[in-house]
């Protein structure tokens, strides 16, 4: 790894296709830099994509990537990690991506506190097919499919993280972009699995969930006495239905990863080219 | 063949079943004889009816058979669901101071011995040895000398400390006491012992042994039936190699783990059944066209939908062949034995990597949860080899980078097999995608690449083909006019029935198919037989279609797959050149 990596290196030579003034533009950047930031390069970093518009970053970037199926990018970046524990494993999809099709897995990626970077690029609708509601979508937010609106309450992400056991919750807005850097970078830090949801408006087809109306209600976490060591507290900010709040939510300094729960530490690329050695005893036990 | 023997032990799930059984298979195989086993058994943990079984010879024993001779019953129902399999003179050994085997009526022509096998058990230590009560009257009827019995209690119970290893013994021996004095009859049974090594496992543990001497090192499942074991297996074993299992949160997720972990460079693999097949075709079609090496096992049961999950079926073939959407090229394996399991593992490994794509190794519940005895050296570990195919390393990744300087994981080759970097090599870094792309991994609609691709994909299978080889196994008599072809675990069945065939006049030739996809060409030894039967545990007779598919009259095609339909000039100048070209052959 060399130390003079820049956030460009993580660049691919493909041109994002995504609507100028797309969210994703600043998600994206804000993870290349907290990659370069945190010393790694593209040859040790592994990118796992969802489907969606999302899913077009690990196409934008430059890095070991996987763009798989629609929902299964957490459960790939399980994969990866555990089988290369040498390797940097970030995660990015949509919201689409991430609470509908793969809520399930997003449970239990939680739970595992696998050493990874999630993060979720919620645009709060589904602009690769031109306009749907997503599961963030507001309730009452009027969409080809949703005419009067979907009806039915968003997905509060953070409190779904927090309820299956997370050790990082994070919120970011991708046009601030000094502080979602920021952001991410903790989540990358962090001994555990590393949960962001960035706020990444689409100018197309969400003219509610502006970048307008970011700027306008954020609030801080950084500008208050918020401590995200504190459970009680970060409950508070998730279930505030009143405030869009930025920042670290919850973090618990006493994390400890999978790979160190399972002693999982081997990279497991390596291996003899005939059965490994003391592989009779297995024999021998059939006796 | 020397006279075979078939008990059975049979009760309630709860009963403990299921390990009585395998104590007195493994003292069986402990004694230098030959074991064969099978279960009934019901999706349930308690009540129903459940059975395990073993057929002993000391000659090599491969099936079951319709036919038993000593019957350990636990309940009145395990006597009504075997009277078929009971025939004269056979021994029926029961509790009959158990209240709901108190009124049992035993066939006139069978023996019944009532054993006391509770207050036995508790005299010796503990009500819970009752089934150890009747594993000791089992071989005072079957003249099994009891010390082997001694040897599977000692391997069952040691690491819960000797006082219980000597509780069963003496509960096994009091078992036996009270037939020997209380029963003056002669039984014709004599379980001769031999100095012959024998290893006993079941089809799960032979595809868990054979991953790990592979070098599988990362296993993501999700618990299903008859699959199960091979998670079981791995777990706690895999992991002195270096190695991890992980229960996912279900299939989907299980093959998209064993994915990821293949990317980052690992022998990796899943194992499930019928229903999870069916949710991991869905990440089916990304795995082959990511070129991403990955061994899904499927251990085949009865389906449809949940079917029953308990019986046996060789019914997913089609699945295997076909599932996922689009043109998905793979490899299909079927192991035909417990031994097979072991060294079909191995090559699905190897296959899987030489030739980056998805293979399924099925075995079915029959094979998967019958335990058969081997000589050891059955699996010989030095007899393993890893060939991991076609990696590159930062030395030689110069020689594979695109004109602009990236990194070609799907290069156009002759043999259409490109380089493979795993993550951290220098250089290599890459996109793999389940969008058509370039050879650089770079999403493209592009219709020349999009076909170079996919004949590149399938130019893989072609050289596999010759490269490759996909014979099946034959035995019987070679000159027979009848031919008989199965694939996956009917060939211990057929191998003895063949037998049985010979001695009322009929000659046979067998031919058990390994391989689905790609498979051996049959159609001369069809074409050579007079009649042609296929035998396979399902109603449509999948491999049979296959079969006639095979032999049958080749037609000309005209296919178009770079993602523009036809167009009514080039059509009619693609069926012209068709047609000149034939007239030209």
């Amino acid at each position: 790894m060399s130390s003079d990596i820049r956030f460009t290196d993580f660049k691919s030579d493909k041109q994002p296709t995504w609507c100028p003034g797309c969210g994703d533009f600043g998600t994206m950047n804000g993870m290349m830099k907290a990659l370069a930031e945190t010393g790694n390069d593209p040859d040790n970093t592994f990118v796992v994509a969802g489907i969606g518009c999302s899913g077009k970053i690990g196409t934008y970037m430059h890095s070991y990537a996987l763009h798989g199926v629609h929902g299964r990018a957490l459960p790939v970046g399980t994969g990866v990690k555990m089988a290369r524990p040498d390797i940097e494993v970030m995660v990015a999809g949509g919201d689409g991506d991430g609470y509908s099709i793969g809520a399930g897995h997003f449970v239990h990626a939680v739970r595992r506190n696998v050493d990874m970077t999630y993060v979720v690029m919620d645009n709060r609708i589904y602009g690769l097919t031109k306009g749907q509601a997503s599961p963030t979508s507001r309730e009452d937010f009027e969409t080809s499919t949703s005419p009067e609106g979907p009806k039915q309450p968003p997905v509060n992400p953070h409190a779904l993280a927090l309820a299956s056991g997370a050790t990082f919750i994070a919120q970011s807005f991708s046009s601030d972009a000094l502080r979602h850097q920021e952001i991410i970078q903790k989540a990358v830090e962090h001994d555990g699995f590393g949960f962001v949801n960035v706020y990444s408006p689409c100018v197309t087809f969400n003219d509610v969930d502006t970048y307008d109306y970011f700027r306008d209600s954020l609030v801080d976490l950084k500008e208050t006495d918020h401590d995200p060591s504190d459970k009680a507290a970060a409950k508070d900010v998730i279930f505030d239905d009143e405030t869009e709040h930025q920042g670290v939510i919850y973090q618990d300094e006493e994390s400890v990863p999978y790979h160190e729960r399972h002693g999982v530490d081997e990279d497991m690329s390596v291996i003899p080219d005939g059965a490994p050695e003391g592989a009779t005893d297995l024999v021998r036990e059939f006796y | 063949m020397a006279a075979d023997f078939n008990w059975a032990v049979g009760g309630e799930a709860g009963d403990g079943i299921d390990s009585t059984g395998k104590i007195f298979a493994q003292a069986l195989s402990r004694a230098g004889r030959h074991v064969f086993t099978s279960k009934d058994f019901a999706s349930r943990i308690r009540g129903g009816y459940t059975a395990y079984k073993v057929r002993t010879s000391v000659d090599k024993v491969q099936s079951v058979v319709d036919r038993l001779d000593v019957l350990i019953a636990l309940t009145p129902r395990t006597i009504e669901e075997n009277l078929e399999e009971l025939h004269e003179g056979s021994v029926i050994i029961y509790d009959g101071e158990r209240t709901t085997m108190q009124d049992v009526e035993i066939p006139e022509e069978m023996i019944g011995i009532d054993v006391p096998l509770k207050r036995l058990a508790e005299e010796a230590g503990g009500a819970i040895m009752r089934n150890v009560v009747a594993l000791g009257a089992a071989c005072e009827v079957a003249e099994f000398p009891i010390e082997n019995l001694d040897s599977a209690l000692e391997k069952r119970f040691s690491d819960k400390g000797q006082k219980l290893v000597d509780n069963n013994k003496e509960a096994a021996r009091a078992g036996q006491s009270y037939v020997a004095e209380e029963y003056d009859h002669e039984f014709d049974y004599d379980l001769e012992t031999t100095d012959e090594d024998y290893v006993l496992l079941n089809g799960d543990e032979a595809i868990g042994m054979g991953a790990i001497a592979a070098g599988c090192r990362f296993y993501a499942g999700y618990p299903i039936t008859p699959a199960t074991d091979v998670m079981t297996y791995l777990t706690g074993r895999i992991e002195r190699y270096g190695g991890h299992v992980v229960q996912a949160e279900d299939e989907l997720s299980a093959i998209n783990m064993a994915l990821g972990a293949a990317r980052g460079g690992a022998r990796s693999m899943t194992a499930t059944s019928g229903p999870g097949i069916d949710l991991m075709t869905e990440t089916f079609g990304l795995i082959a066209t990511s070129e991403t090496p990955l061994v899904i096992c499927n251990v085949m049961r009865s389906g449809p939908s949940t079917g029953m999950p308990t019986k046996q079926e060789q019914g997913d073939l089609n699945q295997m062949l076909y599932g996922g959407h689009g043109e998905v090229p793979r490899f299909v394996l079927a192991p035909t034995t417990i031994a097979e399991c072991f060294w079909k593992t191995v090559e699905a490994f190897n296959l899987a990597e030489k030739y980056q794509l998805p293979v399924y190794l099925t075995a079915d519940l029959s094979m998967a949860v019958t335990e058969q005895t081997f000589s050891p050296d059955t699996f010989d570990m030095d007899e393993v080899e890893v060939d991991r195919g076609f990696v590159v390393d930062e030395a030689d990744i110069d020689d594979h980078m695109s004109d602009s300087g990236g990194f070609q994981p799907h290069e156009i080759t002759d043999d259409g097999i490109s380089p493979r970097a795993f993550p951290g090599t220098a250089d290599g870094a890459h996109m793999s995608t389940g969008l058509e792309h370039d050879e650089q991994g770079r999403r493209t609609e592009d219709t020349e690449m999009r076909v170079e691709q996919v004949d590149k994909r399938n130019r893989k299978v072609e050289t596999a083909r010759q490269r490759e080889d996909w014979s099946p196994r034959e035995f019987g008599d070679a000159d027979a006019d009848t031919l008989v072809v199965t694939w996956g675990s009917n060939e211990g069945a057929l191998a003895e029935a063949v037998e049985f065939l010979a001695d009322d006049g009929y000659d046979v030739r067998v031919l058990s198919v390994p391989y689905i996809f790609p498979r051996p060409d049959l159609s001369e030894d069809v074409a050579a037989a007079e009649n042609v039967i296929v035998v396979e545990c399902n109603e449509q007779g999948q491999f049979a279609d296959l079969v006639e598919h095979d032999v049958l009259e080749r037609v000309d095609r005209i296919n178009k797959y770079n993602g523009v339909r036809f167009k009514a000039d080039e059509l009619a100048d693609d069926i012209k050149a068709t047609l000149s070209e034939g007239v030209e052959a």
